[in-house]
């Protein structure tokens, strides 16, 4: 299992210098121009000029080696200097976004906490909602319960994010005026009515993104049940006299978790790709927000990193599933 | 006399085709039937629609701006109404009934196109790999690095730097057409390829196709007349969730602002043009919305429908 992992992780590293090289030859490909929103007044050299001042004179081939350089070398480096107060980092060139001139993770620190808030949340309490009901429904197949939770998660799958929070915002902020719709993001949680005002305004985001969850952890859920429940070891659990509770609890729910916990863990980047089209209904200023700005000014450096990060974040969970899916089922060997 | 008593109980069925089966099937599944009904429904809604209620989307008509729906009417006598603009107008006097016809026209030809050319690539892809062995490993490797890809920024990405050059080439609305229908069908052609993949290989190694390749099939003929018709229930119940996938992804980038320019409506236009008004004029908001939502619910009924029509295993309980 270990060499595996380490394989794995060593197998990943070429991928992802590959994923970051498509990434960067789409940007590099794309006639998007950063000086466009420049003033027309600009003579043509010093636009030239302000063009190699943004690292943009160089050819593909040497620009790319110096993001990764910057990336996997450089940042590392200046978050060790943070921690620890030492100077590995020596005053190199960081990536630097240009829009706003400083550096692109500097600004991505600033928005990852409310990006996090809200998605971790809502991936949290959509799985939490799914599983009952994914076991439910399976022990009580065809019942008004099951068929009520199919329904519910083919509206999951069908209503997408940017009508359900819009519909969220049309019932329970304009009409009822219980929420606010937009999140207020200075808002710092230090007393019980801040807290609250915390609470009220992460209730739609977190639920617009938990609807989702749900509906696909749920069917995966159910239908992992079913397949255990009508296994051999079940009948026999239950012909020794064991009760229904510790049956279905016990040795149905811990094998059915096997793919399940599996598939949890492939959703938390979709997750994150749907906190985009959210961020922007409940104006959350969280990475999503970042990337749609970064794309519409052609900060290509912040979009070229925030998409890098998206993909990480996809080879990790792939890898972290796979491992976790040989952890669990004793059946699976990779070697 | 018994003669006749006999020939009474023997009742030869007519030799009944596949796919009267699987539509029998099809019918006992109750929501792929209201599914199916919906579909045809809004598509005859969105193609002979604006046949029969000819009023230009486009047309501005500032008296008659800011209608609301007919049947407001009920609750509140001063609203504004218009037999005139049934779903009511919008800020500029626009007729929302001709503008969410319109908008449905586009939305289901970018779905369609967009499904039939990820369906395309994915069978492609995954009959090359599941035939061919040399092509296997490497097909694959590309599939789970595509698969590996944060696919809504890309497509954003996509959608904003090839805009301009595409609009230059084919006009502002082809251009975008083109743009959208190929960015969501070459990010979502993945999983028709993993599965048509899996199906072929274990295809493969039937009697049927050993049979065929004894009296000297070639792979191409293999692969139209004996692979591909058996591979169709798959890539069948696929299409349908491309398509319910696309509907939403072309929503999705109008709704970011992305998509088509602002005087072609789509349901995902309509939908972010209105929610800056949302407050006072929530139905604005809800038509492109319901009309999006219960389209990709339609379809995944149907989805779920054929899924369990085309299993032979299920047929015939």
């Amino acid at each position: 299992m270990l060499t595996y992992t380490i394989r794995r992780l060593l197998l990943s590293i070429p991928t992802l210098i590959f994923i970051a090289f498509v990434i960067f030859m789409l940007l590099e490909l794309a006639p998007g121009d950063p000086m466009a929103s420049m003033p027309l007044s600009i003579p043509p050299e010093v636009r030239q000029q302000m063009r190699e001042a943004l690292g943009l004179g160089e050819p593909w081939w040497i620009r790319f080696p110096l993001w990764l350089n910057q990336f996997f070398i450089v940042e590392p480096q200046y978050w060790i200097d943070n921690a620890f107060g030492t100077n590995f980092a020596d005053g190199a060139q960081r990536i630097i976004s240009f829009q706003s001139r400083s550096p692109v993770f500097d600004v991505i620190a600033q928005r990852l906490p409310q990006t996090l808030w809200v998605v971790a949340m809502s991936y949290v309490v959509g799985v939490l909602i799914a599983l009952p009901i994914g076991i439910i429904s399976a022990y009580k197949q065809y019942s008004v319960f099951d068929q009520a939770g199919t329904f519910i998660s083919m509206i999951g799958f069908s209503v997408p994010p940017f009508f359900s929070g819009v519909l969220l915002i049309v019932i329970f902020s304009v009409q009822l005026g219980w929420l606010p719709s937009i999140y207020d993001t200075t808002l710092v949680v230090n007393s019980w009515d801040t807290f609250t005002q915390q609470l009220q305004q992460m209730i739609m985001p977190v639920m617009v993104l938990a609807l989702q969850t749900t509906a696909q952890v749920s069917r995966y859920m159910r239908a992992s049940m079913l397949d255990n429940l009508s296994q051999d070891y079940v009948r026999t659990a239950r012909a020794k006299g064991m009760s229904e509770s510790v049956v279905v609890l016990k040795h149905v729910l811990r094998n059915s978790m096997i793919p399940v916990v599996t598939v949890i863990a492939l959703g938390i980047p979709s997750i994150f790709g749907g906190a985009i089209i959210t961020e922007q209904i409940f104006k959350v200023n969280g990475l999503g927000q970042l990337l749609i700005i970064a794309l519409q000014g052609s900060d290509i450096p912040m979009v070229m990193t925030i998409t890098f990060l998206l993909a990480v974040l996809i080879v990790m969970m792939n890898l972290i599933a796979d491992v976790l899916y040989g952890i669990l089922d004793p059946r699976i060997r990779y070697d | 006399m018994t003669d006749t008593s006999l020939e009474k109980e023997v009742v030869i069925e007519k030799p009944r085709n596949q796919w009267l089966d699987v539509w029998d099937q099809f019918r006992t599944h109750k929501g792929a039937v209201f599914g199916l009904g919906f579909l045809i429904f809004i598509t005859l809604f969105a193609t002979i629609g604006p046949w029969l209620w000819q009023v230009d989307p486009g047309r501005l008509d500032i008296r008659n701006k800011d209608l609301r729906p007919i049947y407001m009417a009920l609750f509140d006598g001063d609203a504004k109404v218009s037999w005139a603009n049934p779903m009511g107008t919008d800020n500029l006097g626009r007729d929302i009934m001709a503008n969410i016809m319109q908008g449905g026209r586009i939305s289901l030809a970018v779905g369609w196109t967009a499904m039939i050319l990820a369906v395309f690539l994915g069978t492609l892809i995954g009959v090359l790999a599941g035939y061919f062995r040399r092509l296997d490993g490497i097909l694959m490797r590309f599939t789970d690095l595509v698969l590996s890809l944060p696919l809504l920024p890309l497509l954003l990405v996509m959608m904003l730097l090839f805009r301009d050059p595409l609009r230059a080439a084919f006009g502002p609305e082809n251009g975008i057409f083109i743009l959208i229908v190929t960015g969501i069908g070459i990010t979502s052609w993945m999983q028709t390829a993993r599965i048509v993949r899996g199906d072929v290989m274990a295809l493969k190694e039937r009697e049927f196709v050993l049979a065929a390749r004894s009296i000297g099939t070639p792979a191409r003929r293999m692969i139209t007349r004996h692979l591909l018709p058996n591979v169709l229930s798959p890539i069948m119940v696929s299409a349908t969730l491309g398509l319910a996938t696309a509907i939403i992804t072309e929503s999705a980038l109008s709704f970011l602002g992305l998509g088509f320019p602002s005087d072609f409506p789509t349901w995902g236009k309509i939908l972010f043009d209105s929610v800056d008004r949302m407050t006072a004029f929530p139905e604005r908001v809800l038509w492109p919305g319901l009309a999006i939502s219960l389209t990709v619910l339609a379809v995944n009924y149907i989805g779920d429908g054929l899924r369990d029509a085309l299993d032979p295993r299920i047929r015939g309980l």
